[in-house]
C-alpha cells in the first residue's frame, strides 16, 4: 500500500460568518499515524473533512503526496474514510459494501472479488460477507466500514471518530486493531477523537486542536510531560492535571520555589520564571502522594486539606482534596487503590517537585 | 367505575364512530346487498328484487364497461407511473438546500390542495377550451389549435394532465422520505466516487423504495377513484374515450337509476383496486428495502 505524505499550509474553513478552522499549517510524513484531537466544536473534523474534500478550504492548499488536492474530488485524491456512523449502504451486502467504490471506479470484477476477500480475510468478515449491515453487530459494522477503506488502497485512511459508536469493551479490542491495521499496512493514517486514550494510544503525533487553532503538535509523551500551555495540559491526562494560583517566591538556577495555598512548593526545574510573577501551578494527580498532615520532616512540597471524595477503581484510588487556606480549590491526587483514607479524614499531599509546571497569566507553559 | 369510564369512552369516540357507521360501513354493506338486486332508484326499497348474479353477469356482456374499464387502466398506467416520476423529481429539486426554497415547497403544494376540487376542474376545462389559454399559448408559438375536449386522444391528455398537476401530496412524501437519507451515506458515494446519477440511481432509490412503494399504492387507489377531472372537464367524453369507472357508476346511478347495477359496477372497482393492490404488496418483497427490521426501533 502506497504511503503518501500530506500537507496542510495556511488552511482556514469558514461556514457563512463562523470561523472554525484558523490558519492551520501541518506536514504528515509518510506512514505516520497522526491523531486530531479536541473538544467538541474544536474543528477536528472538519479539519479531516477538509483533507478529505467533503468540504472545500476557504484559505489555503491541501497537498497528498505532494500533488495539490486543494480543487481535487473527494474521490481522486487518494483517501479512504471511515465514518463516525460507519455510513454503510444499508441496502447493500457486506461484500457489496466493499465492492462499491472499486466498482464505480471500473474495477475488472475479478479483481474486486480478490481484494475484497483479501481484506474481509484480514478483517475477519469472511462468514458475513453475505449479510446487511442490519444483521451485524456494532463491532462487525465497524470492521466493514474499515474494510471498505481497505480495497480501496488509499494512500491515505481518514477516520473519523470510529469508535465512538462502540462500548468500552469493544472500543479498546477495535481500538489495537486499528493499530495492528497501521503496523501492517504502514499507510499514512489521520484519526480524529475527543477521546484522549484513543490519542495517546494509537498516535504517532498527535494534534492538538481547539477553537480551530493547533494548539500543539507533537509526540503523545512529548505532549503530555511538555504541554505547551494550560488548554493542552488539561486536555490530555485523565483525571486531568490541577491547577492551582500561585506565585514564585523566589528562583534560582535549578529551581524555584512557588507560594502556593499558603504553603511553599519547591519545583525542580529549570525555568525562566522570577521572584513575583503571578503564575498557575500544574501537577498531574500521578505526581501527588500521600504525606502526613504534620510530616515535618519533608518541608518542602507538602499541602494539607481534607480528603472530599474518594473514588476507588481498584487498581488505583482517586482522592480529591479540598485544600486548606484556600476559597474552594481542590487537588485530585491518584493514589494506590488500597490507600487507607476515608472522607473528611485530615490529610497532606507531596508534590513530585521535579514534575510541575508552571504556567504564566495568558495560560502559556513557562519553560 | 370502570362502566363508567366505558361510556365516557364510547361518548368520546362517538362522531368517528357514527360517521363510520353511517358514511362507510352501512354504504358498504347496502351496496352490496344492493348489488344482488334490481333496485332502482325511483322505486320504493320493497319492490327491489333480489336477482343473483344477474348484475355481474349484465356487466361481462356490457360493452360500456368494457370500454370504460379499458379507459379506467389506461389512466391508471399513465397517471401513476408519471406522477410518481414528476413528484420524485420536483421533490429531488426542492431536497436541494436554497435559500427560500420552503417558499417552493409550498408554492408546489398548493395544486394539490385545490387540485382535486371541482372548482379547478372547472378551471382546466376553460384552459383546454377551443380558445382557451393553452390554444392561445400554441397559437403564439404558431401551433394550430388543437380539438383538446373534442378528440378523444387530446381529451384523455388533458384528464392525465389535470392528475399530474395535483403531485403535491406524493411530492412531499417523497421529500420526507429523501430527507430521511442520512448525509454520510452521500458523502461516503462521493468518496466512492459514484457520480450523481449512479447516486440517485444505487443509493438514493433503493433507500426510498418504501415511500415510492407507499406513494405507488395510495396513488393507484387514488386513480381508479378519479371522478372529478373526467365529469366537469369532458364529461366522459368524446366517444366515452375519458369515461372511467367512476364516471360509470355515478352515471348508472343518478343518470339512469340502476343503483343495482351501479352497487355491482362498485363492487368490481372495489375488487380491481385490492387486486392490483395486493399484486403490488406481493411484489414489493422483490424490490423495496427496509433499512429496519419490522418493530426494530429507529437509530
Amino acid at each position: 500500500m502506497a504511503r503518501s505524505s500530506v500537507q496542510l499550509a495556511g488552511v482556514a474553513k469558514q461556514f457563512g460568518s463562523t470561523i472554525v478552522i484558523r490558519d492551520v499549517t501541518l506536514d504528515i510524513a509518510p506512514g505516520e499515524f497522526v491523531v486530531f484531537v479536541g473538544p467538541s466544536g474544536c474543528g477536528k473534523s472538519t479539519l479531516l473533512r477538509l483533507v478529505a474534500g467533503l468540504e472545500q478550504p476557504s484559505a489555503g492548499t491541501i497537498h497528498i503526496s505532494g500533488r495539490d488536492v486543494t480543487d481535487v474530488h473527494p474521490s481522486k485524491r487518494g483517501v479512504a474514510m471511515v465514518f463516525q456512523s460507519y455510513a454503510l449502504y444499508p441496502h447493500m451486502s457486506v461484500a457489496e459494501n466493499m465492492a462499491f467504490g472499486l466498482r464505480m471506479l471500473g474495477t475488472s470484477r475479478a479483481q474486486v472479488e480478490t481484494r475484497v476477500r483479501a481484506a474481509a480475510e484480514t478483517l475477519q468478515l469472511d462468514s458475513l460477507l453475505d449479510r446487511k449491515p442490519r444483521a451485524l453487530s456494532g463491532g462487525q459494522r465497524q470492521r466493514v466500514a474499515i474494510g471498505r477503506a481497505i480495497v480501496r488502497e488509499p494512500d491515505v485512511f481518514l477516520f473519523d471518530e470510529p469508535l465512538s459508536n462502540l462500548d468500552a469493551a469493544l472500543r479498546a479490542q477495535v481500538r489495537v486493531e486499528i493499530a495492528r491495521l497501521h503496523a501492517r499496512l504502514g499507510a499514512t493514517m489521520i484519526y480524529v477523537t475527543h477521546d484522549q486514550v484513543d490519542a495517546m494510544t494509537l498516535a504517532s503525533r498527535i494534534v492538538v486542536l481547539n477553537g480551530g487553532r493547533v494548539e500543539q503538535i507533537g509526540a503523545p509523551m512529548d505532549l503530555y510531560r511538555r504541554p505547551a500551555n494550560r488548554f493542552v495540559a488539561g486536555f490530555l491526562g485523565s483525571p486531568r492535571m490541577n491547577f492551582l494560583p500561585a506565585r514564585v517566591a523566589s528562583a534560582g538556577d535549578q529551581s524555584l520555589e512557588v507560594e502556593v495555598a499558603g504553603e511553599r512548593v519547591r519545583v525542580e526545574r529549570q525555568l525562566a520564571a522570577r521572584a513575583g510573577d503571578v503564575v498557575t501551578l500544574g501537577v498531574r494527580p500521578e505526581d501527588l502522594s500521600l504525606a502526613q498532615p504534620d510530616d515535618s520532616a519533608v518541608p518542602n512540597g507538602v499541602l494539607r486539606g481534607e480528603v472530599s471524595l474518594l473514588e476507588r477503581l481498584g487498581g488505583e484510588a482517586i482522592v480529591h482534596v479540598a485544600l486548606r487556606g484556600t476559597q474552594n480549590e481542590t487537588l485530585v491526587a491518584k493514589l494506590p487503590g488500597d490507600v487507607s483514607l476515608s472522607p473528611r479524614q485530615p490529610v497532606g499531599l507531596r508534590l513530585n517537585g521535579s514534575a510541575c509546571h508552571l504556567f504564566d497569566q495568558a495560560g502559556q507553559a513557562i519553560a | 367505575m370502570i362502566y363508567g369510564n366505558r361510556t365516557s369512552a364510547l361518548l368520546y369516540l362517538s362522531p368517528y364512530l357514527i360517521g363510520l357507521a353511517v358514511f362507510t360501513l352501512f354504504p358498504f354493506v347496502a351496496s352490496l346487498l344492493l348489488s344482488f338486486s334490481d333496485y332502482r332508484l325511483q322505486d320504493s326499497l320493497n319492490a327491489a328484487q333480489l336477482v343473483g348474479f344477474e348484475n355481474y353477469a349484465a356487466i361481462i356482456h356490457d360493452r360500456t364497461f368494457g370500454k370504460s374499464l379499458a379507459v379506467t387502466l389506461i389512466y391508471v398506467f399513465v397517471t401513476v407511473p408519471l406522477k410518481l416520476a414528476f413528484a420524485l423529481f420536483i421533490a429531488f429539486v426542492l431536497n436541494f438546500r436554497l435559500r427560500g426554497i420552503n417558499a417552493f415547497r409550498t408554492a408546489y403544494y398548493l395544486p394539490s390542495i385545490l387540485g382535486g376540487s371541482v372548482a379547478i376542474a372547472v378551471v382546466w376545462r376553460y384552459v383546454f377550451a377551443g380558445d382557451g389559454l393553452i390554444n392561445q399559448a400554441l397559437d403564439l408559438l404558431g401551433a394550430g389549435p388543437v380539438n383538446w375536449l373534442g378528440e378523444p386522444a387530446y381529451a384523455m391528455v388533458s384528464i392525465v394532465l389535470l392528475r399530474l398537476w395535483q403531485f403535491g401530496s406524493a411530492m412531499v412524501i417523497f421529500l420526507a422520505g429523501l430527507q430521511g437519507i442520512p448525509a454520510d451515506l452521500y458523502e461516503a458515494a462521493r468518496l466512492d466516487g459514484a457520480s450523481h446519477w449512479q447516486v440517485f440511481r444505487r443509493i438514493t432509490v433503493p433507500l426510498l423504495t418504501p415511500v415510492i412503494f407507499f406513494n405507488f399504492i395510495m396513488q393507484v387507489i387514488q386513480a381508479f377513484q378519479e371522478f372529478n377531472g373526467p365529469y366537469v372537464i369532458t364529461g366522459g367524453g368524446p366517444l366515452k374515450s375519458t369515461y372511467l369507472l367512476p364516471l360509470m357508476i355515478y352515471e348508472e346511478a343518478f343518470k339512469y337509476f340502476e343503483v343495482g347495477y351501479a352497487s355491482a359496477l362498485s363492487w368490481v372497482l372495489f375488487v380491481l383496486v385490492a387486486v392490483f393492490t395486493a399484486l403490488a404488496f406481493r411484489s414489493s418483497q422483490h424490490w423495496v428495502f427496509y433499512a429496519q427490521e419490522r418493530g426494530e426501533p429507529n437509530k
